[in-house]
């Protein structure tokens, strides 16, 4: 990381520690909100930014940690045990959804993952005697972590946050250990990594099972941050969202997910001059910014910075060299 | 026996859509590369064009021909030089969140500046139940199966009986090879994109009808369109006909014999067993893949 990245994270993080106390109850639920989906995408981004396959499930894999986490927490089971438990559930179920689809040629997971979303939305809405079918569960308690409560909102975020930073920190970590550099390595060229060795498919795979996880942990912090859950929350509308979140910060980057979800947060407050047109902006905003730079906002920032600054190496061979000045 | 011939028909007939909006999906594929997730999104708008010719005044026939006109010009034309062109270039991934926005774009543009109601499009046909060995047949379900069959039939013709279609195969199959022996490529694939505008028109004012005219149409009849393009291949035409067509039996049939509550979750393990057991689908051939 550079002097300047060191900076902009110090900052960040100190925003992030200081900036709830300024706020109102609707700004604190934003950016608890934030720091929840931001963990999904971080989960998102490691499928779609590092291992190259384009997931359309975050979503659901949100909705069954959610559920998971609020069923559990109701029959009076620890959160931090449901939370594990949501994890877990995911990875295994990620592992199992995935070992079909990349057996195939590549954009096939792109569709087993768009149906499966939508078989677990159906499971969510029909299945009335387990998840209470169109009327969802209601009643979500925040819950005591270790004996603190966090059922006031400003706890509430601190926690998020706590988790997120955990998160994304074990997560940092994984991918600069020789094992996570595969990651790299078969975003770059599969091929070379494929003839040194590297189970391409198993670490594809890998990527896949640890995001989707990431996914059902986001989701039992989602549970009691909103506190009221129902199938419509998690179709395919999420996945989405959550898809174009992970593009527009910057796929493969990774501090691209926390951007993507922070405007993807905040432009509905900053767009309400638009009223109902909002959606059509962030669609059109989305498109262009696909058509003149595919590589997000932080590619953007990263190809201006090396515009003027002239001899920045991008990112991603740092992270494949070893990145000698990190 | 009877409901069983009943369930048949108007599985056809929804199936003979699908097959319509799979054929374009796979023509576009095939030429440019590009997943059109927004496919759906494209069969929901032109009875919005139709529906708004209507309102201004012209009779149905020519508002049909209006709705398909500017289905080219928008859904052809437009979609291909202002969201496909500048991302090609990109590859694959970037052009397929493009889709996606794009389909939100479409839906939302419908929403606001349209309605947000379900409308009543007008039928091809009027509704008369005809009986035949018991069973109650929809005159309307046999006008969308004629329609389609004529379509399907009059698509093959072009693309195997003209020189233009011939062309279109080959730029299909081998662009480079195409392109050394003469054939205008690129104006190939601009007319795979109007044959896939001209398709999805028919297949929308073929379902609006039956499904009313609603902004969230797509969602459906675009996934629809990806499962039938899979089971069938992807890389043939008569593939995605054949996928529509078993989709929309199977869809029909299931949901009638087995579960209606799990109806939209049949085509999907249909789908997951394809792709496990033979991912080029029925009738695809194994393409040999560019390393």
């Amino acid at each position: 990381m550079t002097r300047f990245g060191m900076l902009v994270f110090v900052v960040a993080v100190a925003a992030g520690v200081t900036g709830p106390f300024l706020l109102r109850p609707f700004g604190l639920y934003l950016i608890s909100m934030w720091a929840v989906l931001t963990i999904a995408a971080i989960g998102l981004n490691l499928t779609l930014g590092y291992a190259g396959q384009v997931s359309l499930a975050q979503g659901a894999f949100v909705g069954i940690g959610a559920y998971t986490a609020a069923l559990l927490t109701q029959a009076g089971c620890p959160f931090v045990i449901a939370f594990v438990a949501a994890g877990s559930l995911c990875f295994i179920i990620g592992w199992i959804l995935g070992y079909p689809a990349l057996r195939v040629q590549h954009h096939y997971l792109a569709f087993v993952t768009l149906a499966f979303t939508t078989l677990v939305f159906l499971v969510l809405r029909n299945e009335e005697w387990l998840t209470g079918g169109i009327y969802g569960i209601n009643g979500i308690q925040r819950p005591n972590v270790f004996g603190w409560s966090t059922a006031k909102a400003i706890n509430f975020y601190f926690f998020s946050f706590g988790v997120l930073a955990a998160l994304a920190f074990a997560t940092w970590w994984m991918l600069r250990s020789p094992w996570g550099r595969a990651f790299v390595a078969l975003r770059e060229n599969p091929i070379r990594a494929a003839s040194l060795g590297v189970d391409t498919r198993r670490y594809t795979l890998m990527a896949f099972a640890i995001g989707s996880s990431l996914g059902g942990m986001s989701g039992a912090l989602y549970a009691p941050l909103v506190q009221f859950i129902e199938p419509n929350s998690f179709s395919l509308g999420l996945s989405f969202s959550l898809l174009l979140m992970v593009i527009i910060g910057g796929s493969g980057y990774f501090f691209g997910p926390f951007v993507g979800t922070l405007i993807a947060v905040l432009l509905p407050e900053w767009l309400r001059v638009t009223e109902g047109y909002y959606l059509i902006v962030y669609a059109a905003a989305v498109m262009a910014m696909m058509a003149f730079c595919p590589a997000g906002l932080l590619g953007l920032i990263e190809r201006s910075a090396r515009a003027l600054g002239g001899r920045r190496r991008p990112e991603t061979t740092q992270a494949l060299v070893g990145g000698a000045d990190s | 026996m009877a409901t069983f011939i009943q369930l048949l028909v108007s599985g056809l007939a929804t199936g003979a859509i699908y097959a319509l909006i799979a054929v374009g999906f796979t023509l576009v594929w095939q030429t440019s590369q590009t997943i059109n997730f927004a496919q759906g999104e494209f069969v929901m708008l032109p009875a919005f064009f139709v529906l708004a010719a209507t309102n201004a005044g012209a009779p149905f026939w020519l508002a049909t021909f209006i709705g398909i006109a500017l289905s080219v010009l928008v859904l052809g034309i437009l979609f291909k030089f202002i969201v496909v062109d500048p991302m090609l270039k990109y590859g694959v991934l970037p052009l397929v969140i493009s889709t996606i926005a794009l389909s939100l774009f479409l839906k939302e543009g419908v929403k606001d500046f349209y309605s947000s109601q379900a409308q009543p499009f007008p039928a091809l046909v009027p509704a008369i139940d005809i009986h035949v060995f018991e069973a109650v047949i929809s005159t309307q379900s046999l006008a969308v199966l004629a329609v389609a069959v004529i379509t399907v039939v009059a698509l093959n013709l072009l693309l195997n009986g003209t020189r233009v279609g011939r062309q279109m195969q080959a730029t299909a199959q081998n662009v480079t090879l195409a392109r050394i022996l003469g054939v205008p490529v690129r104006r190939m694939v601009l007319y795979t994109f109007l044959i896939n505008a001209v398709l999805v028109a028919i297949a929308s004012i073929l379902v609006s009808p039956i499904y009313l005219a609603k902004f969230t149409n797509g969602e459906t009849l675009g996934m629809a369109a990806f499962i039938a393009a899979i089971i069938g291949g992807f890389n043939q035409v008569r593939g995605a006909v054949l996928g529509g067509v078993v989709l929309g039996v199977l869809d029909n049939l299931s949901a009638a014999y087995i579960s209606s509550q799990y109806r939209g979750a049949f085509p999907l393990i249909i789908l997951v067993a394809v792709i496990l057991l033979r991912p080029q689908g029925l009738l695809g051939r194994v393409e040999e893949r560019s390393v």
